[in-house]
C-alpha cells in the first residue's frame, strides 16, 4: 500500500504525520511512502531527508491525495480535502467525531474508511498508538516552558552572592498526562510544585513525580476507573470545596497550569476572576484547556493577555505544534504503530479487522457506514478502584501510650513465660533422678543460648548457617564412637556405619560452608 | 586421657560451636566462624577417641578416613544450585546415625542386663555406664532411646524425600495417600502406644516396629509438602536432626552431644519460624501441606500480559539510573546467576545503581539466592533483604523479576481472598517499569494468578532466564 502524508493545510500547524524514521519502519511492513513537498519543513524534516529514507516526494497536494491509498494527517481534513477521498482510501488523523458530525457524514458519503487517532481506546495494548497522550505530554512540558518564558524569576531557589532567591511555586490542576508532564518539568526545573486532581487515586502518581498532592477532605470522591481514567463532572458541593481550596492557594502561587478537561463537555471553570486578582503581579497562568473554553475565567483562546493586576494568562491552543519536531516524531510513531496493527502480515496489505478492539474503537467510518460511537471495548481500561482505608495518623501522645502498653504486655508475657518455664523445670526436677537433671539443665541452657545466638544470624547467611549446623550435628559421631568398643558384633557394625556417615556429614558440611563463605565478597 | 580432661575439652568444643554459630552474624566474621566450628569438631572427635572406654580403633580410623574422603569429594563437586539437595541429604545421614546409635544403646542394654553382678562391675565404657543405672534411670533411658530413634527415623526418610524432591528425582508436587494426615496421626498414636510397651520391657520388636512407623511418617509428611514450602521443610529437618542428636546425648549421658543437639535444634526451629513468618503462614499449616482453604473467589484480573523483546528491555536498561533485580527459584533452575552477575557488572560499570532484593523465602533453602549470587561474584553489599529495600521501589526506574512469582504478587496485599493474602511481598509494581523474565504464561508452584503480570507498567520477557539475560548483554551500550 502507498502511505501518503500531505502538508497540513491548517494555518500555523507545523506538525507532520510522517517522518523519515517512521517511513523507514513502514517500509519494513511492506508499504511505500509518499510525502508532499515541504510537508516536514516546519517540523525540521527536509524533502532531502525524506528522499534519503526512500520516500517519494510529490509536488502537490492533489498528486498526493490521488497517489496514496492511506493518507496520514495530523489535523482533521478540511472540506476540500475530503473531496479527494474515495471508497478505496483510508484516512488516519485526529478527527473528533463527536464534535464534527458534518465532516464525518461527508467522509461516509465518499465511502472512505476513517481512523480517528483521538478515538484509540485507552487499553494497555493501545498505549503505543495513543496520540492524545503523546501530544498531551508535549503540551504539559511546553506549558511550563511558556510559563517560564513569561515569568520574571527563577524556578529554583538560589542563595547567591547577590542575595537569596525564593523558589517559584507552581500549581498544576488536573493530573492527566499533560498535568503529570507539567509536574515533572516544573519539579526538574526546581520549582516547588503542587498538584490537584478530583480523582484521589492519582495522588500516588503525583507524589511519584515529585509534587505535593493538594488533598481535599471530601467524603464523596470520584473513581476514575468507571470513566476509563478520565474525570467526570463533580457535584456542586465538591466544586465549592474545591474552589475554596484554590482561593486559599491563589496568593501563594507564582505559576498556575490548568489542564482540567471532561470528555465531551466544555472545560470546567476552576480558576475564577477573584483568584486571578488575588495572585501576585508577574504571576503566570497557562490554560491548557483554552481550546475548550478554558479553565480560567480570563482565558482568551490562542492569545496571551495580561490581567489588570499584572498576571499573564496564556491561552495558546497549539502547544504541540510549537514543538513540531518532537511532536511529529511521536505522532508519526503512533501512526506507525496503528499501521503495524493494520498490517498483521507485514506484507504491505491493510487488513481492517473490525473484531479488534483497538481498530474497531478508532474506526469512525468504514465501507460507507458511520461506525461511531464504538461498542464498549471487551477489556476494561483500568481495574476498578477499591476503597482504600487510610491508616489513622497517631498523635504523639497516642503513640507513646501505645508504646508503653506494648512494653508492658511484652514484659508481662516474658515474665509469664519465664515463670511457666521455671515451674515446668521444677516439676521435672521433682520426679526425675539427679543424673537426668544434670543433663537436662545443660540441655535447657543450650537451647537458650541457641535461641539467643541464632536470632543475630544475618538473613543472607541462612544457607551457610544450615550447612554449618549440619556439619556440627555430625556430632552424633561421638555416640557411635562411644559404642563401637562393644563386645557385640552387631553393635560394632551399626556403630561403624554411623561413624562413616557422620564423618561424611562433618567433613562435607564444613567444607561446603567454607566454600560458600569464601564466595561472599564486598564490592 | 582421663574423664576430667575429656570433660574440659568438651567445654572448649561447646564454646567453639557457639562462637561458630554466633560468628555468622556478618559475612566477614563468618569466615572465621567456620574455623571455630572445625576446630571444635576436631577437638571433640579426637578427645573422644583418645578418651576412656573407646575400643576398636582399627575400625574407627578407616571409617573416618573413608567418610572424610567422601565428604571432601561431595563438598568439592557440588554445584551451588544443588545446595538444597546436599543439605537435605546430609540431614538424612544424621537421622540414620541417630537411629543406629539408638538401636545400639538398646542392644547394649539388653546385653548388660543379661550379665550377672560380677561381670557388670567389670564393664567399661558405655556398657559400664549402663551397668550402673538404677531402674528409674533405665526407664528414662528407654524413653530417651525411643525418642532418639523416632526423631532420627522421621528425619531420615523425611530428608530422603526432601532430597528427592529438591533434586527433581521425585515429583515436587504435594502428594498424599488417601486418608492424608489421619494416617500420620494414627502412626504417631501407635508409636506412643509402642513407647509405653517398650518401657515395660516388651523387647526389641516394639522399637523396630516404631522405627518402621516413624519411617512412614517422615516419608508421608514430606511427600505432602511441595515446591515453595521446601525452605520450611529443609529448616525443619535441620531442627529435627538437632533434636535427634540431643536425644542421643541424653541416652549416652554425653553433655556435648546434648549441647550441640540443642543448638542445632533451636537454630532449625528459628529458621523455620522466620520462613513461615515470611509467608504469613503458621508452621502447622505448612506442615499439614498445601494452602489453606480459600475464603472467597479471587479477584478478577483485568488487562492482559504484554510481551517485550530483548531490545526493548535493553533500551529501558540503558535509560535507567536505578535498577533492582528480584531473583527467585527460576534463576536457580536456569542457572542464570552468572549471566545476571555479568549484567550487573556491565550496568554498574555505566554508573547505574543496581541492587538485588531478596525475599526470605526466595528459592528452596533459606538464604538460597544469597549463596547463588555470591557464587556468581555479586558483591554482597548490593544484595538486600526485603525490609531494607521495599521502600525504595517507588524511586526505582526498572525492576527485573527473574524467575520469582508469589513473592512479588500484589494480590497478597490487595486481595483479601487470595490464598497468600497478608504474606509480606516485594512491592516491585511500584517501580516505574517492571520486566518479568519467565518461561511461559503459566502460574507458579502455588497456582495463584499474579496480577503483577497484568499491570500497566509490567512487560513480560518470556524465555529461559539465562538465555534471555544473555541476549540482553550485547545490547547494552
Amino acid at each position: 500500500m502507498k502511505i501518503g502524508a500531505p502538508k497540513e493545510a491548517a494555518p500555523g500547524e507545523a506538525r507532520v504525520a510522517l517522518t523519515p524514521d517512521s517511513a523507514k519502519q513502514l517500509e519494513k511492513l511492506g508499504h511505500t511512502c509518499l510525502v508532499e513537498s515541504g510537508a516536514g519543513q516546519s517540523a525540521g524534516f527536509s524533502d532531502e531527508a525524506y528522499r534519503q529514507a526512500g520516500v517519494q516526494v510529490v509536488g502537490s497536494a492533489a498528486e498526493l491525495w490521488s497517489g496514496a491509498d492511506v493518507i496520514v494527517k495530523v489535523r482533521p481534513p478540511s472540506e476540500t480535502e475530503t473531496q479527494n477521498l474515495s471508497a478505496d482510501k483510508t484516512l488516519i488523523s485526529f478527527f473528533y467525531p463527536a464534535q464534527s458530525t458534518a465532516l464525518l457524514e461527508q467522509c461516509r458519503d465518499r465511502g472512505a474508511s476513517v481512523i480517528a487517532m483521538d478515538m484509540v481506546p485507552r487499553i494497555s495494548r493501545a498505549q503505543k498508538m495513543d496520540a492524545l497522550s503523546s501530544m498531551a505530554n508535549i503540551a504539559g512540558y511546553r506549558a511550563v516552558i511558556e510559563a517560564g518564558a513569561n515569568f520574571g524569576r527563577f524556578f529554583t531557589g538560589q542563595v547567591t552572592a547577590a542575595g537569596k532567591v525564593p523558589p517559584a511555586k507552581v500549581l498544576v490542576i488536573g493530573a492527566g498526562v499533560a498535568g503529570l508532564a507539567a509536574i515533572g518539568t516544573a519539579t526538574s526545573l526546581g520549582a516547588i510544585t503542587y498538584a490537584f486532581d478530583v480523582r484521589p487515586e492519582v495522588a500516588e502518581q503525583i507524589e511519584s513525580m515529585g509534587a505535593n498532592f493538594v488533598f481535599l477532605d471530601f467524603a464523596e470522591q470520584q473513581d476514575g476507573a468507571a470513566t476509563g481514567g478520565y474525570a467526570a463532572p463533580s457535584s456542586p458541593e465538591f466544586r465549592e470545596k474545591q474552589l475554596a481550596k484554590f482561593r486559599e492557594l491563589a496568593p501563594d502561587m507564582d505559576i498556575v497550569i490548568t489542564t482540567a478537561l471532561i470528555p465531551g463537555r466544555p472545560a470546567p471553570k476552576l480558576w475564577l476572576e477573584d483568584m486571578v486578582a488575588a495572585m501576585k503581579p508577574g504571576s503566570v497562568i497557562v490554560d491548557l484547556a483554552a481550546e475548550r473554553g478554558g479553565n480560567c475565567d480570563l482565558t482568551v483562546p490562542d492569545q496571551k493577555i495580561v490581567s489588570p493586576n499584572g498576571v499573564t494568562v496564556i491561552g495558546y491552543t497549539d502547544f504541540p505544534s510549537r514543538m513540531a519536531a518532537q511532536s511529529s516524531t511521536l505522532y508519526a510513531t503512533n501512526i506507525r504503530h496503528m499501521l503495524t496493527d493494520l498490517t498483521p502480515g507485514k506484507d504491505g496489505k491493510i487488513v481492517h479487522n473490525m473484531d479488534d478492539d483497538v481498530i474497531r474503537g478508532a474506526t469512525v467510518a468504514h465501507q460507507g457506514a458511520i461506525t461511531f460511537p464504538p461498542p464498549p471495548p471487551k477489556v476494561a481500561a483500568i481495574a476498578a478502584q477499591k476503597p482504600k482505608e487510610k491508616p489513622k495518623e497517631l498523635t504523639p501522645e497516642e503513640k507513646r501510650a501505645q508504646e508503653t502498653a506494648q512494653f508492658r504486655s511484652e514484659t508481662r508475657s516474658q515474665v509469664l513465660l519465664l515463670a511457666a518455664g521455671t515451674a515446668l523445670l521444677m516439676l521435672v526436677g521433682a520426679y526425675a533422678p539427679a543424673s537426668f537433671m544434670a543433663h537436662f539443665v545443660v540441655f535447657v541452657l543450650a537451647c537458650f543460648v541457641g535461641f539467643q545466638v541464632i536470632w543475630n544470624v544475618s538473613h543472607s547467611l541462612h544457607t551457610p548457617l544450615m550447612a554449618v549446623t549440619n556439619a556440627i550435628s555430625g556430632i552424633v559421631i561421638l555416640g557411635a564412637l562411644l559404642q563401637i568398643g562393644s563386645s557385640s558384633l552387631i553393635v560394632v557394625i551399626l556403630a561403624a556405619i554411623s561413624v562413616l556417615i557422620a564423618t561424611i556429614n562433618i567433613v562435607g558440611g564444613f567444607l561446603v560452608t567454607r566454600r560458600m563463605l569464601a564466595m561472599f565478597q564486598k564490592s | 586421657m582421663s574423664i576430667g580432661i575429656v570433660s574440659a575439652a568438651y567445654i572448649a568444643a561447646a564454646v567453639l560451636f557457639i562462637l561458630s554459630l554466633g560468628g555468622l552474624s556478618g559475612q566477614e566474621s563468618a569466615k572465621r566462624a567456620v574455623w571455630f566450628g572445625i576446630v571444635g569438631m576436631a577437638i571433640a572427635v579426637l578427645v573422644t577417641i583418645l578418651g576412656p572406654g573407646v575400643g576398636n580403633l582399627e575400625v574407627i580410623l578407616p571409617m573416618i578416613a573413608i567418610g572424610s574422603a567422601i565428604g571432601w569429594y561431595v563438598a568439592a563437586r557440588v554445584q551451588m544450585t544443588e545446595m538444597p539437595q546436599l543439605v537435605a541429604a546430609l540431614h538424612s545421614f544424621v537421622g540414620l546415625a541417630a537411629v543406629f546409635t539408638g538401636f545400639n544403646a538398646d542392644i547394649e542394654l539388653a546385653n548388660v542386663q543379661s550379665l550377672d553382678e560380677a561381670q557388670r562391675a567389670a564393664l567399661t565404657g558405655f556398657a559400664g555406664i549402663l551397668a550402673h543405672k538404677t531402674p528409674v534411670e533405665i526407664s528414662i533411658l528407654r524413653v530417651e532411646v525411643f525418642l532418639g530413634v523416632f526423631i532420627g527415623a522421621v528425619t531420615f526418610t523425611g530428608s530422603v524425600v526432601a532430597f528427592g524432591k529438591l533434586a527433581g528425582k521425585i515429583d515436587g508436587k504435594a502428594t498424599k495417600l488417601p486418608g492424608g494426615h489421619v494416617l500420620n496421626a494414627a502412626a504417631a498414636i501407635a508409636c506412643a502406644i509402642l513407647l509405653v510397651m517398650y518401657c515395660q520391657g516388651y523387647g526389641l520388636w516394639t522399637l523396630i516396629l516404631m522405627t518402621l512407623l516413624a519411617f512412614f511418617i517422615g516419608w508421608h509428611l514430606i511427600m505432602g509438602i511441595g515446591g515453595a514450602d521446601m525452605p520450611v521443610v529443609v529448616s525443619m529437618l535441620n531442627s529435627y536432626s538437632g533434636w535427634a542428636a540431643a536425644a542421643i546425648g541424653f541416652t549416652l549421658g554425653n553433655d556435648l552431644l546434648i549441647v550441640v543437639g540443642a543448638l542445632v535444634g533451636s537454630s532449625g526451629a528459628i529458621l523455620s519460624y522466620i520462613m513461615c513468618k515470611a509467608m504469613n503462614r503458621s508452621f502447622i499449616s505448612v506442615i499439614l501441606g498445601g494452602f489453606g482453604g480459600e475464603t472467597g473467589p479471587a479477584q478478577e484480573i483485568a488487562g492482559e500480559q504484554v510481551a517485550i523483546d530483548a531490545a526493548g528491555v535493553a533500551a529501558a536498561l540503558n535509560d535507567a539510573d536505578s535498577i533492582i533485580i528480584v531473583p527467585g527459584y527460576g534463576m536457580a533452575v536456569a542457572q542464570a546467576q552468572q549471566s545476571i552477575s555479568e549484567l550487573t557488572r556491565k550496568l554498574r560499570a555505566r554508573g547505574k545503581t543496581v541492587r538485588f532484593a531478596i525475599h526470605p523465602v526466595a528459592g528452596r533453602l533459606p538464604g538460597h539466592m544469597n549463596v547463588l549470587l555470591a557464587e556468581a561474584k555479586v558483591p554482597y553489599d548490593i544484595v538486600l533483604e526485603m525490609d531494607e529495600i521495599n521502600e525504595d521501589f517507588p524511586s526505582t526506574d526498572v525492576a527485573i523479576i527473574v524467575g520469582s512469582n508469589d513473592i512479588v504478587n500484589p494480590a497478597a496485599q490487595d486481595d483479601p481472598n487470595s490464598p497468600i493474602a497478608g504474606m509480606p511481598v516485594l512491592e516491585v509494581w511500584k517501580a516505574r517499569q517492571v520486566f518479568v523474565s519467565k518461561r511461559g504464561q503459566g502460574t507458579g508452584y502455588s497456582g495463584i494468578e499474579n496480577p503483577l503480570f497484568y499491570k500497566e507498567n509490567t512487560r513480560m520477557f518470556y524465555g529461559d532466564a539465562k538465555s534471555s539475560v544473555d541476549k540482553l548483554l550485547p545490547m547494552l551500550d
